[in-house]
């Protein structure tokens, strides 16, 4: 099992989600962070004082997989976030990373049982 | 560079030594006595008309997505700027001196001879300045409106161009033409009590020739964004609401009968149309909602605003219930199906809520609640209502296409939309660099 986190643009959840749908893959958890990457952010003003590299919105998402929808699942992200044909800076980044164990709270399953 | 400086302050001193004469202008003849009451109340009515337009910042400031409310709010605030000089610098001039039959001329240029003396062809009771604020902040309301047909996505340069021309060439001849002395539409009988035509209407259509032209929010797929915070719409609707005692009222410009009866048809009509929304949505979907109660409330002071001193309560009523059913229809079946994004529906709400007020009117009118304005449709004249559907159309025919030349022209010189980017970012970002709310701090 994987759990996969994507670091999206906040306006590409809509394409990410139908992705995903397409791919099978019906759950995510979705919450809102701040960062920047390469792009550095942007710069804000307050009554006349500058601010610089301030955090811009993103969103975090997270996906728990078996195995072999590891492969789809990505696919499905960087169709579904990417800007354009050729991406932008900013578009994110995924993380991929190994999960121990999951355990559906319901009924107590635990494994690959319980995370689709 | 000095030199252009010192340029520039000839040109301020001159602008305030025009307007250090305007106190002492009209010392000779016998002028009309100035009531107390009167002016208190129409100046009061100016400030509550004023308020209105931070009521609308946040009517419109919830409906628009977390990246876009500080946009939406310096738009509305800075018309208040912006719009609140033209119209000392020229815009009452254009709209209330005699003039022509399209606008009036310069001859009131930073107010000159507007003093504190009343100007009996106006208002006999009130200094003629009173009259002239209170007259501003339906100059400064009536653009702004139109914002919710553009928001999220216009460039605050290219808005700001866009709604002094605005304002120079739609609102200050329409405002001419039907309430300045020797306006056509006035001579021609139209009534319009506070504004149904000169801002409802007009502001209603330009958002529409706006909302086509500017094309659709990106990622818009002909549903609407989620509201990032819906009770700023409601705290925005009441303070709109309140506004409206003052905006309709306070256009009988005297504390007397007429502003009474205005300010009951005002409240009567916005309670039935906010009811009759909710209702409508109960049968509809099933539950009723705050923004449909809100937005149906709105529609309803819309629609009793040229009606409010030419009809009594028990029309008000019947014009409100019916103004809802007239904008769910716009708002929630027509719209969808032709699939334009106008945004926050200043159509929707004012443009088709203004245009049943205006006709309503020459249904519902009756000398006996005011023997200066006319009888009505159902008071056995008929031919009110073919001259308030004149008007209408003629307000309808020139804002559309007058908003329309004026919007191309700024997108030619300036570009009016903002960059797809920019857009994604979102205004308070991009064009103001500065957030609304934090997650961290």
């Amino acid at each position: 099992m994987k759990l996969i986190i994507a670091i999206i643009q906040p306006h590409k959840l809509e394409e990410l989600k139908k992705e995903l749908y397409e791919t099978q893959v019906n759950l995510l958890t979705v919450s809102e962070v701040l960062g920047h990457g390469r792009q550095m952010g942007v710069t804000e003003v307050y009554r006349g004082v500058k601010e610089t590299g301030n955090l811009l919105r993103k969103l975090r998402v997270e996906i728990a997989v078996n195995d072999n929808f590891v492969e789809q699942t990505l696919k499905a992200i960087i169709k579904g976030a990417r800007s354009g044909q050729t991406g932008e800076i900013g578009d994110g980044k995924i993380f991929v990373l190994p999960l121990e164990e999951c355990v559906r709270i319901r009924t107590g399953e635990k494994g690959g049982t319980a995370i689709g | 560079m000095f030199k252009k400086k010192k340029g520039l302050l000839f040109i301020l001193l001159l602008f305030l030594m025009s307007f250090s004469g305007t106190v002492f202008a009209q010392t000779n003849a016998p002028v009309p006595k100035i009531d107390s009451g009167d002016t208190a109340f129409v100046l009061i009515s100016a400030g509550m008309v004023l308020l209105m337009t931070p009521g609308l910042a946040f009517f419109y400031g919830g409906m628009v997505r977390r990246k876009n409310i500080l946009g939406m709010l310096m738009q509305c605030f800075i018309i208040m700027c912006v719009l609140s000089l033209q119209w000392v610098l020229y815009g009452y001039s254009l709209s209330f001196s005699s003039g022509n039959g399209f606008w009036g001329d310069l001859s009131w240029f930073a107010l000159k001879g507007v003093g504190l003396d009343p100007y009996p062809t106006y208002a006999a009771t009130i200094p003629h300045q009173a009259f002239m604020i209170f007259q501003a902040m339906f100059a400064i309301i009536t653009p702004a409106l139109i914002i919710g047909a553009f928001a999220e996505r216009m460039k605050f340069s290219a808005f700001l161009i866009f709604i002094i021309l605005w304002a120079t060439f739609v609102y200050d001849p329409v405002a001419h033409w039907m309430w300045s002395d020797g306006g056509w539409l006035k001579k021609m009988g139209a009534l319009d009590f506070a504004g149904g035509t000169v801002v409802h209407i007009n502001a209603g259509v330009a958002a529409l020739v706006t909302a086509l032209v500017i094309g659709r929010r990106k990622g818009y797929d002909n549903k609407p964004t989620p509201p990032h915070n819906l009770p700023f719409t409601v705290l925005g609707a009441g303070l709109l609401w309140f506004g409206w005692f003052g905006f309709n009222a306070g256009s009988a410009l005297a504390a007397n009968g007429l502003a009474v009866n205005a300010f009951v048809t005002t409240n009567t009509a916005a309670a039935a149309a906010g009811l009759s929304w909710a209702i409508l949505e109960w049968l509809h979907n099933g539950k009723p909602t705050i923004f449909g109660t809100v937005t149906g409330a709105v529609a309803g002071l819309v629609a009793i605003t040229p009606a409010a001193g030419f009809v009594n309560a028990g029309s008000a009523i019947i014009i409100g219930l019916l103004v809802s059913v007239f904008c769910f229809l716009m708002v929630g079946i027509v719209k969808p199906k032709l699939g334009y994004d106008d945004s926050l529906d200043a159509f929707g709400v004012h443009g088709i809520g203004g245009i049943w007020g205006a006709l309503a009117t020459g249904l519902f009118a009756s000398k006996l609640v005011n023997k200066d304005g006319a009888n009505g449709l159902f008071y056995g004249n008929p031919h009110q209502f073919i001259v308030q559907l004149i008007a209408v159309a003629i307000t309808i025919g020139y804002s559309l296409v007058v908003s329309y030349i004026l919007y191309k022209l700024v997108d030619a010189v300036f570009g009016v939309r903002v960059s797809e980017k920019d857009e994604v970012i979102g205004l308070d970002l991009t064009q103001h660099r500065e957030g609304a709310y934090t997650l961290v701090e």
